[in-house]
């Protein structure tokens, strides 16, 4: 039988606030446990909740970036379970009335198409602590540095039909709120994190299977990893007899594997109900349209116009315009090269992109500055250096020995354009290797290449290729 | 006798230099070191701070920087977290509760210079109409010892009724601060929902708990609720509405005051000798100058059931942080964390709480919901339209704060209900979050009565001034108990 997968995504945002949603406790991430958290991150008895107004605005950003409707009165619910990092035995989350509606966004897939992702709704929600159980001998340490932290919660349809597709999606949300920047994406902190809801059924059946959840995914590889998983999981299950049992699971990323964490019988009844300590959200159209005016070109606009504008491939746009850094950065290397966008985004995308990786540095770390590439680039356009000899200025300025200006001038990499220069040093190699020439005339033309290699050689690389071609089959054939 | 005298005479004399603050601190210590041991009536003493705190404010007075409040004894109730101090909430879950923090009204009546004496008991969580669920044991009603003071800020209104203070605070989700004071022949006010932080005061049911002061007077009430009031950044439904001068307007006339008398608080259930006694109070407005209509809020008999749905309701949730985790009581030697939960809660709540969690948890579990809460929030519109179709007609309402006068202590602890009806007549207030007073009317036998008066949205300032001119037509509120003059 033939199998359709059936995914949605839950993300998790976290929002880049300073201080808490309901409280004025710093959100830095790496304190010392429990030094930032108050009376309020506590549950301290009679502390009340007052919503951080920031938090607002980056949600409204949210919805409008993805075209959904801003409600124009949420209301913040108690969602009730005991936990011990869960201060209050509530977490304050939005339930009946999100504060963002319907929404949408679009992704790229493998084949070049584009397909619609729905996005159901997306609330606000605060965090809670972290239970540690290392270093504890038999107990559990609790650091609420964490608590109440905000979180905008994005639920998508269940519209994703690989895994594939999810970390698309996911990738794609990931890199709206940086450039909203609402959220800085830090995986590895948690800043950004998921849970999969996965099911399979028969090819062309309407109805969804029964799905599982899996919880807290914070990597793209391991929402593949996992929902790969998950997915033959069931497909054995169903193949062998079984059936699917709807239950909340776990991704094991050592193990490569999800294991069952709960079963729909032993899920809470969390008894959502308003939080009489907070009032209803209303957000007016005039705040929407203060916050509209402050919206950031988004990343499909960003890709249409490198296409248009920059006469980049479809393919270039949409690496380049990934995270807002790097779409920022080539348009500065573009600019500071007078305008050579083509050779800007293959230095971008191939030089500077593989010295980062290997360095494990980002893009706003750059040793080498979108000024200074631009500079050497401006050099490869009028014929100061070669391409070849533009990778050992690009090395140079990698290792901090100036811009690309300084670099030719101090190892005199600048090109021989002078054609008298060029013919004498053809000339001598001519004279030098009788016997190529002979074979070479006899019909052997590809030993055209070792003539230029020969002259290269005497002008240390720095003969223009162009002309030195130009002069060779000239005086080859004469 | 300096300790008969009221805040506004108190003031005075000390402005006048006639006596310091710590002289009239020692002589309300001296007291509550007299009679408290018998009327249980304060859970804490602070004795040393007291003092301290008395000599600065000698300081403010000597150097002409005091205000009306400056100097004046106070006993604040236990669910408001006072810094340094144990906070018990009536509870032996926090028995061992030393609040790190000053809740909002505490501080507002330190800053005005007030010196607090002691912490007042009070029901477990405010939960209950006698003080007899306190883990302190009850207290007992000043004019009667074997009379309970009424609840949950019984403790406040036996202090006050006593003498061991001129004022104290309260707090009222359904009735806690008129009743105690109808009981125990006080005067108390609880504002308009908002009106008062609750910022520091230990919830019950958020979306009903007012703040208030409990005193002798409608003047003194006017002086402390003036320096409780106001609104709050750290309480989201407080109310940013400037708070009026109360005592300004205390003499204002009456002369053609339209007063609404409910007819359903006249009904069944009210003893016929409170309602002469309410009759005779009214008798009294009407040779002040006001006029005296019957009106009707047909939804009377929903006020009690409503609420007991929406209080346990949002009391369930408020008390879920009491888990042994991070304060309070922890149960011995917990095997797991279950075992923490259930032994830590189970020990530490007594059992009105535990009754009051187990209603609101059923109220709000997955299929019930819709029958119970959102039902209770339906029939709570209700009840507010009521009143605000009778504040078209009529100025103030006013009827018995509660139905009987104080009952015997243990006389209804084993029946709940009963109880919760005594709360019959303060409850649809709370619910429509409308301020409500409680005055001293007279007496049955030897048990006070108290008079409810009930306003419009932020009618405090005429609250107090119907029930300032009452005061001074009659001498019910200056009354001292036998034994205590």
């Amino acid at each position: 039988m033939e199998w359709e997968v059936v995914i949605g995504l839950e993300i998790h945002a976290q929002l880049a606030t300073r201080t808490k949603i309901f409280s004025g406790a710093a959100t830095a991430y790496g304190a010392a446990p429990n030094t930032q958290a108050c009376a309020v991150d506590l549950g301290l008895p009679g502390v009340l909740p007052v919503l951080n107004g920031e938090v607002t605005r980056m949600a409204v950003k949210f919805g409008l970036a993805t075209g959904a409707r801003i409600a124009p009165r949420s209301v913040f619910a108690r969602k009730n379970y005991f936990y011990p990092d869960l201060p209050k035995g509530y977490q304050i989350s939005q339930y009946e009335l999100p504060i963002v509606g319907q929404g949408k966004i679009q992704i790229e897939l493998d084949d070049g198409t584009t397909k619609t992702i729905g996005i159901t709704r997306a609330h606000l929600e605060e965090d809670a602590g972290k239970s540690l159980h290392e270093d504890f001998h038999d107990l559990t340490g609790i650091d609420l540095n964490r608590a109440g932290t905000p979180l905008l919660e994005i639920v998508s349809e269940p519209d994703m039909r690989s895994a594939k597709e999810a970390v698309a999606y996911m990738k794609k949300i990931h890199s709206l709120v940086r450039y909203l920047e609402i959220c800085d994406g830090n995986m590895q902190e948690g800043s950004f994190r998921c849970d999969a809801n996965v099911s399979v059924r028969p090819k062309g059946r309407e109805k969804f299977g029964t799905r599982a959840e899996i919880k807290n995914i914070n990597s793209f590889r391991f929402v593949e990893k996992a929902i790969n998983y998950e997915v033959e999981r069931q497909i054995e299950l169903l193949e062998s007899g079984g059936t699917v049992v709807q239950e909340t699971r776990l991704y094991d990323a050592d193990k490569d594997e999800t294991r069952s964490m709960r079963s729909k019988e032993e899920a809470f009844d969390y008894r959502y109900f308003p939080d009489p300590d907070l009032l209803p959200l209303d957000v007016d159209d005039a705040f929407i349209a203060e916050v509209r005016s402050t919206l950031p070109e988004l990343p499909d606009e960003k890709r249409e116009r490198f296409i248009y504008e920059y006469g980049l491939t479809p393919y270039d746009a949409s690496v380049l315009t990934a995270s807002r850094e790097l779409a920022d950065f080539f348009e500065a290397v573009e600019k500071a090269s007078d305008g050579e966008a083509k050779q800007s985004a293959n230095w971008v995308m191939g030089d500077l992109s593989a010295s980062l990786n290997k360095a494990n540095l980002e893009i706003t770390n750059s040793p080498v500055t979108a000024q200074m590439l631009g500079g050497m680039i401006q050099r490869i356009a009028d014929d100061t250096i070669s391409g070849k000899i533009a990778k050992e200025v690009f090395e140079a300025m990698w290792n901090g020995e100036g811009d690309a200006d300084a670099i030719i001038e101090k190892k005199g990499l600048k090109q021989v354009t002078d054609t008298g220069a060029i013919e004498q040093a053809i000339d001598a190699v001519i004279a030098n290797n009788p016997k190529q020439l002979e074979q070479y005339r006899g019909g052997q033309e590809k030993l055209f290449g070792f003539f230029v290699g020969q002259v290269m050689k005497a002008t240390q690389g720095k003969a223009n290729p162009a002309l030195l071609n130009e002069l060779l089959k000239k005086k080859l054939s004469s | 006798m300096l300790h008969n005298k009221t805040i506004a005479e108190l003031s005075a004399d000390l402005h006048a230099g006639e006596y310091s603050s710590e002289h009239l601190t020692r002589i309300f210590l001296a007291r509550i070191e007299q009679f408290n041991p018998q009327l249980n009536a304060l859970v804490t003493v602070t004795a040393e701070q007291a003092l301290a705190d008395a000599r600065v404010a000698d300081a403010r007075l000597k150097a002409g920087t005091a205000g009306p409040l400056t100097g004046i004894p106070l006993v604040q109730k236990d669910i408001f977290c006072t810094k340094g101090v144990k906070t018990s909430c009536g509870s032996r879950m926090l028995d061992n509760f030393i609040a790190p923090y000053d809740a909002t009204t505490v501080a507002k009546l330190r800053d005005a210079g007030m010196v607090m004496v002691g912490k007042a008991n009070m029901d477990e969580f405010a939960m209950g109409s006698s003080n007899e669920t306190s883990f302190y044991g009850p207290v007992k009603n000043p004019w009667d010892t074997a009379a309970v003071p009424g609840g949950s800020s019984g403790g406040s209104a036996a202090a006050v009724a006593a003498r061991l203070a001129p004022v104290a605070t309260g707090t009222d989700t359904g009735g806690s601060i008129r009743q105690p004071a109808a009981l125990c022949g006080i005067t108390g006010i609880k504002p308009t929902y908002g009106r008062v932080s609750r910022y520091g005061m230990i919830a019950f049911a958020s979306s009903l708990d007012q703040g208030g002061p409990m005193a002798r007077t409608a003047e003194d009430c006017a002086l402390v609720l003036r320096a409780m009031s106001g609104f709050d950044e750290r309480d989201s439904t407080s109310v940013d509405m400037p708070v009026p001068d109360y005592r300004a307007t205390l003499n204002d006339s009456i002369q053609g005051l339209k007063i609404g008398l409910p007819k359903e608080y006249f009904g069944e259930g009210l003893d016929a000798q409170v309602a002469q006694v309410i009759d005779d109070a009214i008798k009294q407005y009407r040779a002040l100058g006001a006029e005296v209509v019957e009106i009707s809020l047909p939804n009377t008999q929903l006020a009690v059931p409503t609420y007991y749905v929406v209080a346990p309701a949002e009391c369930s949730s408020n008390l879920s942080r009491f888990d042994g985790v991070r304060f309070g009581y922890r149960c011995e030697n917990p095997h797991d964390l279950l075992d923490l939960y259930k032994r830590s809660r189970g020990e530490g709540f007594g059992p009105e709480v535990k009754r009051r969690i187990m209603i609101g948890t059923y109220a709000l579990s997955a299929g019930y919901y819709d029958a119970y809460y959102i039902k209770a929030q339906q029939l709570r519109r209700l009840i507010s339209d009521d009143f605000i179709q009778a504040f078209k007609q009529v100025d103030v309402i006013m009827g018995p704060t509660s139905p009987t006068v104080a009952f015997n202590i243990g006389e209804k602890v084993a029946d709940p209900v009963t109880m919760y009806l005594s709360d019959i007549y303060t409850i649809a207030v709370n619910l429509a979050g409308l301020p409500g007073m409680s005055i001293p009317a007279g007496f049955v036998g030897k048990r006070p009565v108290g008079l409810q008066l009930i306003g419009n949205y932020f009618a405090e300032a005429r609250l107090l001034n119907v029930a300032h001119k009452y005061q001074q037509a009659t001498d019910w509120h200056g009354r001292v108990p036998p034994g205590l003059e």
